[in-house]
């Protein structure tokens, strides 16, 4: 059954390299990591949440972060754009940088660092407002576009770019909460891309989605690893292997192996990573 | 598997008593509000059939001779209404029997003379056929409140009194309408000239005040200490007071009031601005409450999803989760206020319980409200203030419904389906 499995990833993983290798035909730094982290420690009100955490994130590329719930995968993609300040009790120890600067130094701004760094969360979460509003609040609020004219823009191309342009083009004006499930993780995706982020992280996109909604999604992040660098949290492994181009496997607050997606899947190293992509634990 | 039968039998066994439990619950509830409603209908029906006479008035039409050649200020317009009155009974000669003849028409009479003639000059020299407000004591039994076949001291008119009176109604002379002096006019000693017109302004204006300055303060409070307050001991302790203020009684505040905007602050007594601010004090704590609720029930995924945007805090706040937080926040509000607007004990501290004849004409007037207004009339022994007391209850009740229909109206207009 589990040789099954691995073959079926290995055909996923060489159509992925197929893509992956005409992504890095348009980007030109992508070696160079766009974020490290580097000895990332975090408590939550005294229970050690991760436990030292060194990994590149690199440009125009996918990396997925995989692990059994409560191994520091969601706390370490919100250490990324400081979305643990908000949580009381949290303390975090060691540097994340983006673009070799620490996010973490005192004269970061926190809302110049979350426009660079956009979010697409586990549920889908879009304002209760239309869905012209929904992708526009953004650019808005940063003052993005010049005028009415150039909003529209923003927001009609951020919406195709999420792929929902066409089926939300007539009613831009209905409520974003009216759109269905997939429709509404896209939505979320638009508004995210429309404040023109270097870098997206996504906390498990697809796990509220049915298998169409979710396959429209990894087309979509496929597309979108052009022009941003992605983080993705997922517990599907075949997900990971799908989408991305890095994989780093926590466990219990650690990494405990990263690499190339192929490597992680086909030849791990460590036994648990063996184990949890198999698998057997987690 | 052994004991799935075993669970069966035992569900069954317990299936019925479980089921009469649950009627009996639902019975219980059904009980409990019926008989809600029941008091609240007998509270209503007692009210209103006690008030809605006092929607009515009796008056009188007298024929009014105006000397010509008299000067404007000078006409006495009282005499001319006994004059009118002794020309209708020609055969009332003695002092006592011409004071009872007086008596059936209100001393109000006069003014009402007074402005008709004042408003048209040209009047004097003529008769004038008017339509004066009469005595409380004839418009009670005008009415019917008082039974006529009562004794004269229950009805308050003697036999002679109750004869002029059935000799002006055979006559055509007496009517009954509109109770617009209700609306229009302050209190008075006399029951057929008061009004709750002075207790209705002041009760707005007071109103106005409070809500101008209980909602964004309330607000603004409740939305520090939920978004940015840090969590300490001094935060804390804000907390718990904030809660123990609202069990206050309302007379606390009124002496607060009194202590400090009066003598403290010398502001004028007896005004609504200071009437505002005392029950502004008093409803602060309920909206700080209600609005802390209503932001605690706001998601936290809608202030996750506008930070990750690069929102700053206060955009958060002020473009996602306070506008979410509306409907519950103006909910406590119309609560508060509307308990604010029905509080009688710390308008008497700071001394709107007076004897206001005059409309106020700013906050800074001095005015009386409804509640005080009701206070103060059922202490009154006439028989037409009791009418009149129920008819001011009357309208503090629609006062107070109306208030909560508007706050429905916002809630409907400010809530965000999912």
């Amino acid at each position: 059954m589990s040789a099954l499995v691995l073959d079926q990833m290995a055909q996923a993983m060489a159509s992925n390299a197929e893509s992956r290798f005409a992504a890095s035909a348009v980007t030109q730094d992508a070696s160079k990591a766009k974020m490290a982290a580097q000895d990332l420690r975090v408590q939550y009100d005294g229970v050690t949440a991760l436990g030292g955490v060194n990994l590149d994130i690199l440009h125009n590329r996918v990396t997925a972060l995989i692990g059994p719930s409560g191994c520091g995968k969601s706390t370490f993609i919100r250490c990324l754009n400081r979305m643990n300040d908000v949580i009381a009790g949290c303390t975090i120890l060691g540097t994340v940088t983006l673009d070799d600067e620490n996010i973490y130094a005192p004269d970061q701004d926190v809302v110049l660092l979350r426009s660079r760094v956009g979010m697409v969360f586990q549920k889908p979460n879009p304002f209760p407002k239309s869905i012209y509003d929904n992708v526009a609040y953004g650019p808005r609020i940063h003052g993005l576009a010049p005028d009415k004219k150039g909003l529209d823009a923003i927001v009609n191309e951020s919406l195709s770019r999420a792929g929902l342009f066409e089926e939300v083009r007539d009613r831009l004006d209905d409520s974003g909460t009216s759109l269905s499930g997939g429709q509404q993780q896209r939505l979320c995706i638009a508004r995210a891309i429309a404040v023109e982020p270097e870098v997206i992280l996504m906390d498990e996109p697809c796990s509220a989605l049915d298998p169409i909604a979710t396959a429209r999604i990894e087309e979509l992040i496929g597309e979108l690893k052009q022009r941003y660098t992605i983080v993705i949290v997922t517990h599907s492994m075949q997900q990971a292997a799908r989408v991305s181009d890095k994989t780093a496997f926590f466990h219990l607050g650690h990494i405990v192996e990263e690499g190339d997606t192929k490597q992680i899947f086909s030849n791990p190293v460590d036994e648990r990573t063996r184990d949890y992509v198999m698998g057997r634990i987690g | 598997m052994s004991n799935i039968p075993n669970t069966r039998s035992h569900v069954a066994e317990t299936l019925k008593s479980r089921h009469r439990s649950e009627r009996y619950f639902r019975l219980l509830g059904l009980a409990a509000t019926i008989f809600g409603l029941a008091f609240l209908s007998i509270l209503f029906v007692s009210i209103t059939m006690k008030g809605y006479s006092a929607f009515q008035k009796t008056s009188i039409l007298l024929n009014v001779s105006v000397e010509a050649g008299e000067a404007l200020p000078a006409i006495n317009y009282q005499g001319l209404i006994k004059a009118s009155l002794r020309q209708s009974f020609p055969e009332v000669k003695k002092r006592q029997a011409k004071r009872a003849l007086y008596g059936l028409v209100s001393s109000g009479a006069a003014y009402e003379l007074r402005a008709k003639v004042i408003d048209n000059p040209t009047l004097i020299g003529t008769t004038v056929a008017i339509w004066v407000t009469a005595s409380d004591d004839v418009d009670m039994v005008s009415k019917g409140v008082i039974p006529r076949g009562t004794t004269p001291a229950v009805r308050r008119l003697s036999d002679r009194q109750m004869g002029w009176l059935g000799v002006l109604e055979n006559e055509g002379r007496v009517k009954t309408g509109f109770n617009w002096t209700l609306f229009t006019a302050g209190d008075s000693r006399e029951p057929e000239l008061a009004g709750v017109a002075v207790a209705m302004l002041g009760s707005f204006y007071s109103v106005l005040v409070c809500i101008v300055l209980s909602f964004p303060l309330g607000v603004m409070t409740a939305v520090y200490l939920e978004e940015f307050a840090p969590r300490n001991r001094w935060i804390e302790f804000v907390e718990i007071n904030i809660n123990n203020l609202a069990a206050v009684p309302s007379i606390v505040f009124g002496l607060l009031g009194l202590a400090v905007f009066l003598n403290v602050f010398n502001l004028p007594r007896s005004s609504p601005l200071i009437g505002g601010m005392v029950l502004a004090l008093m409803t602060l704590p309920t909206i700080v409450i209600a609005s802390r609720a209503a932001l605690k029930a706001v998601p936290p995924s809608v202030r996750d999803a506008a930070l990750a945007l690069g929102a700053s805090p206060v955009q958060a706040v002020l473009h996602h989760v306070l506008p979410l937080a509306m409907p519950g926040t103006l909910t406590g509000t119309v609560i508060g206020t509307a308990r604010a607007l029905g509080e009688t004990a710390p308008l008497l501290m700071i001394g709107m319980v007076a004897f206001i004849v005059d409309l106020p004409e700013t906050i800074l007037s001095p005015a009386t409200a409804l509640p005080v207004q009701v206070f103060l009339w059922a202490d009154q022994p006439e028989r037409a203030f009791g009418e009149r007391t129920a008819a001011a209850i009357l309208i503090l009740l629609v006062f107070i419904c109306s208030m909560n229909l508007l706050a429905v109206a916002l809630r409907r207009k400010f809530e965000i389906r999912w």
